[in-house]
């Protein structure tokens, strides 16, 4: 164990002064704006006690339709609307937060000081988050005590900590994702359009948990709470990780520049030629041979950039190749759990035949080299297109599910008295050989579509960041994951089937 | 121009710089801000940056307080370098911005507490600083008054304050008196010459070119994100406005007098009474011509150097 320095205490204790400081400052300076104040105390006083007076009355309106029930849930969903209100409203804090301060040139002096960008960014937040959360409490306090006098209402103790723990995560992400909404635009105006791509989820997610709060299991809203608190630390690293006093005082108009982006990107796609350590750069490239440059090119793609590219995406790799293995575990979970009758996996009589008919399933491809190879292609690229709207997670969900229903089936043909290995040999090593690493390093360079929103590489924008991340995806998709695919698509075709045949069939 | 970099960088590794730039340089999407910027300032110095806008005299100052990240070059404020160490240089630097850049909603007692105990003072030592300054600047009565209700000039000073408050050993200063009335822009330059006795080194970004002749040891003129002319005021007229102008004014006509100072001056211009004439060494040469006069009787009523002012240089210079 690393003992703890006086010196790294006394570090901390000056950076978690510095924070609260700053976190002091703008608490204060927010409670001084009426424009923020007024609405807050409406909706932590008045509309919970409303609330309160309302959810009586539908209680009793309920009650004389015979439907108690309904009414006892609507307690439940209103204490979570209490709660979510005064957050939503309190969002032009955090979006302010920035861009605000930019606006108004007094961020200039306080980026002069010897705040860090963690500090600065953390105690921003910090400070953003303090009023809603207080408000959203209050006006849960409000709401209850209400009900305690008019109906004599008290939640269930468990009910109660879902509702706050619901009502803090929803709050967090929200506030978290204003701030670095406010950290990468350059005007008010643009912070609160962009809003929207907040609020409305967040209202849709709200709709979500009153539909589950009403059909009263509540064990799917832990899980959210638990989504929701790691959505939040991912969104507070990324705002700091992508956090650039630079960027944030030198940016003056946000303006999307096609033409610089595409020159931008384009400069990402290229590489060097290399073969065999011949000149081929610049002039004296130039002077060689056509079909040397032709070679230099293809080795240097082949020897040189997409091996670097698969170096650089070890960290994504290593995350897929996890996500994979999980999957492998949640088949035979399933398996064990949910046993198919013996009658339905009966491979004695299996033929080549029987592979062709899947198409008889709609949705399923048709078992041809082209058919199988246009599937895959297909699934890889939305799954890249996913990534880039739920952090990478949705492309290694993606390939989990087919690598489970493999591992499904897999133990449940142990379960009939078929050797899993040699069902696992036969059906998916011939061509998962090449289908799995080229699915893999797809996924993996997906991942990093995603994640570069999270955290770009050092020295770079989050915009130049992500356009690397996708030149890379698109060398390698072409270059390896394309070709690997095709070999497997009819390795899957012509040779998959006679190998289970033979392994299997009569 | 390499040769004369060269010589610059030399001098600032020499001299004891407070503030030293090495071939700074920054630039955005493509686009140089600042080019290859050489100059240092010793302590106790005040340099001021002249320019047309967006000439890069911000970026320059945003680069010396640790807020921009030079593309190259080396920058070291109080002997840190700001790409290595910028929190050191920003406990160092007391920035003015372009803008006061005030919370309104707040006193002068909070903002100011706020900013030092950012920068490190505690509270009494914070607190005693403050007053003393606000009482310098002549706004005591700022210390408990919101912001908001501040006036224009008040505002200036109280960010001039703030950017001094923990006495900073470089001061950036970017347009210290604007906004400002006349007695007050007077206090404060009275108040930065005073600091050049505490051996802080200044740096002022200004377009008032009266202010920066007053205040400034020497003048850098940058356009393009390049320094086009440094040095000394004098040196800046002598160099790029040639020989000091001399006025010679006559108890009586001039008719003959050009001929007989012709072969000591060259006479620029002339009038009823007077005669103007350039020469590049005027010790030697005023003395000799006085003494011609005197000889051939003719009488000398004042002798008068021509006032040229920095306005003249900064247009010329810019304009080439």
């Amino acid at each position: 164990m690393v003992a703890v320095t006086e010196h790294e205490r006394a570090a901390t204790g000056e950076s978690l002064r510095l924070v609260l400081t700053l976190v002091k400052r703008e608490v204060r300076d927010t409670l001084r704006d009426w424009r923020i104040v007024v609405p807050i105390i409406i909706l932590t006083l008045f509309f919970p006690a409303l609330m309160s007076f309302v959810a009586n009355m539908a209680l009793g309106w309920v009650a004389r339709y015979g439907g108690p029930i309904i009414g006892e849930q609507m307690l439940s969903f209103l204490l979570m609307v209490v709660g979510f209100f005064p957050i939503s409203v309190s969002l032009a804090i955090a979006l302010e937060t920035f861009v605000g301060e930019k606006e108004r040139s007094s961020l200039e002096p306080l980026l002069a000081t010897p705040l860090t960008d963690t500090q600065l960014y953390l105690g921003k937040t910090l400070a953003a988050m303090l009023p809603p959360l207080s408000a959203a409490y209050l006006g849960i306090i409000v709401y209850l005590v209400g009900l305690y006098f008019v109906k004599g209402w008290t939640p269930p103790p468990a009910l109660l900590l879902l509702v706050v723990l619901l009502t803090t995560v929803e709050g967090l992400v929200m506030i978290s994702s204003a701030v670095v909404v406010s950290s990468q635009t350059t005007s008010v105006r643009a912070a609160n359009l962009l809003a929207s791509f907040i609020i409305i989820p967040a209202a849709l997610l709200i709709q979500g948990e009153a539909v589950i709060m009403f059909w009263a299991d509540y064990s799917v809203l832990w899980w959210i709470v638990l989504f929701l608190a790691v959505v939040d630390i991912i969104l507070v690293r990324m705002g700091i990780r992508i956090f650039n006093r630079e960027e944030l005082l030198g940016r003056e108009i946000d303006r999307l520049d096609a033409a610089s982006l595409w020159r931008k990107f384009c400069g990402y796609l290229r590489w060097e030629r290399w073969f065999f350590g011949l000149d081929l750069q610049g002039e004296s490239g130039e002077r060689m041979p056509a079909w040397l440059r032709w070679l230099g090119t293809i080795g240097g793609l082949y020897g040189r950039d997409v091996p670097a590219i698969l170096r650089r995406s070890w960290l994504a790799l290593a995350v897929v190749v996890i996500g994979l293995l999980y999957s492998v575990c949640i088949g035979y979970a399933l398996a064990a759990r949910y046993q198919l009758p013996p009658e339905m996996l009966q491979l004695e009589h299996i033929s080549a035949e029987a592979f062709t008919e899947f198409p008889a399933v709609d949705w399923l491809p048709a078992f041809t080299v082209w058919g199988v190879l246009a599937n895959n292609v297909r699934s890889l690229l939305l799954a890249a297109l996913l990534a880039v709207f739920s952090f990478g997670t949705l492309a290694v969900a993606l390939l989990m599910v087919p690598l489970a229903i493999v591992f499904f089936f897999v133990t449940q043909a142990a379960y009939v008295g078929y050797s899993p290995a040699l069902f696992f040999a036969a059906f998916v090593l011939p061509h998962g050989l090449l289908e799995l690493p080229a699915a893999t390093i797809a996924t993996a360079l997906a991942v990093r579509l995603g994640a570069a929103f999270t955290s770009p590489p050092r020295g770079m924008t989050v915009s130049d960041g992500w356009l690397w991340a996708l030149a890379d995806f698109v060398k390698v998709f072409v270059a390896l994951v394309v070709p690997l695919l095709a070999l497997a698509a009819a390795v899957e075709v012509h040779v998959t089937p006679y190998v289970v045949v033979w392994a299997f069939g009569g | 121009m390499k040769d004369k970099e060269s010589v610059v960088v030399l001098q600032s590794v020499v001299l004891v710089a407070m503030i030293k730039l090495v071939g700074l340089t920054k630039q955005f999407d493509g686009f140089t801000a600042v080019d290859r910027v050489t100059l240092s300032v010793a302590p106790g110095e005040v340099l001021a940056l002249l320019g047309p806008n967006g000439a890069g005299k911000t970026t320059t100052v945003r680069m010396l307080a640790a807020i921009l990240r030079p593309t190259a070059g080396r920058v070291f404020v109080a002997g840190y370098s700001v790409t290595e160490h910028p929190r050191e240089v920003r406990r160092r630097i007391g920035l003015l911005t372009e803008r006061p850049g005030l919370y309104l909603r707040m006193r002068g007692e909070e903002y100011l507490d706020f900013f030092g105990c950012l920068m490190g003072l505690d509270a009494d030592q914070c607190e005693r600083r403050a007053k003393e300054l606000l009482a310098r600047f002549g706004i005591a009565k700022a210390w408990d008054q919101r912001m908001g209700t501040y006036s224009k000039g008040m505002r200036q000073k109280m960010a001039l304050v703030r950017a001094m408050l923990h006495d900073p050993s470089v001061l950036l200063l970017d347009e210290p008196t604007s906004a400002m009335d006349p007695h007050s822009a007077k206090l404060v330059r009275d108040i930065v010459c005073s600091l050049r006795h505490h051996l802080r080194a200044i740096i002022i970004c200004t377009h008032n070119l009266a202010e920066a002749e007053a205040l400034a040891d020497r003048i850098a003129i940058i356009r393009r994100g390049r320094i086009i002319a440094l040095g000394t005021p004098a040196e800046l007229k002598a160099r790029l406005l040639g020989p000091p102008l001399i006025e010679l004014r006559l108890s009586h006509s001039t008719d003959g007098v050009v001929k007989l100072v012709s072969d000591l001056v060259k006479v620029e211009a002339q009038g009823e009474d007077w005669l103007r004439y350039s020469t590049a060494n005027p010790r030697e040469t005023n003395p000799l011509l006085l003494q011609t006069l005197a000889a051939h009787g003719v009488g000398v009523v004042t002798l008068s150097e021509v006032p040229r002012s920095l306005e003249d240089v900064y247009l010329r210079v810019v304009e080439e």
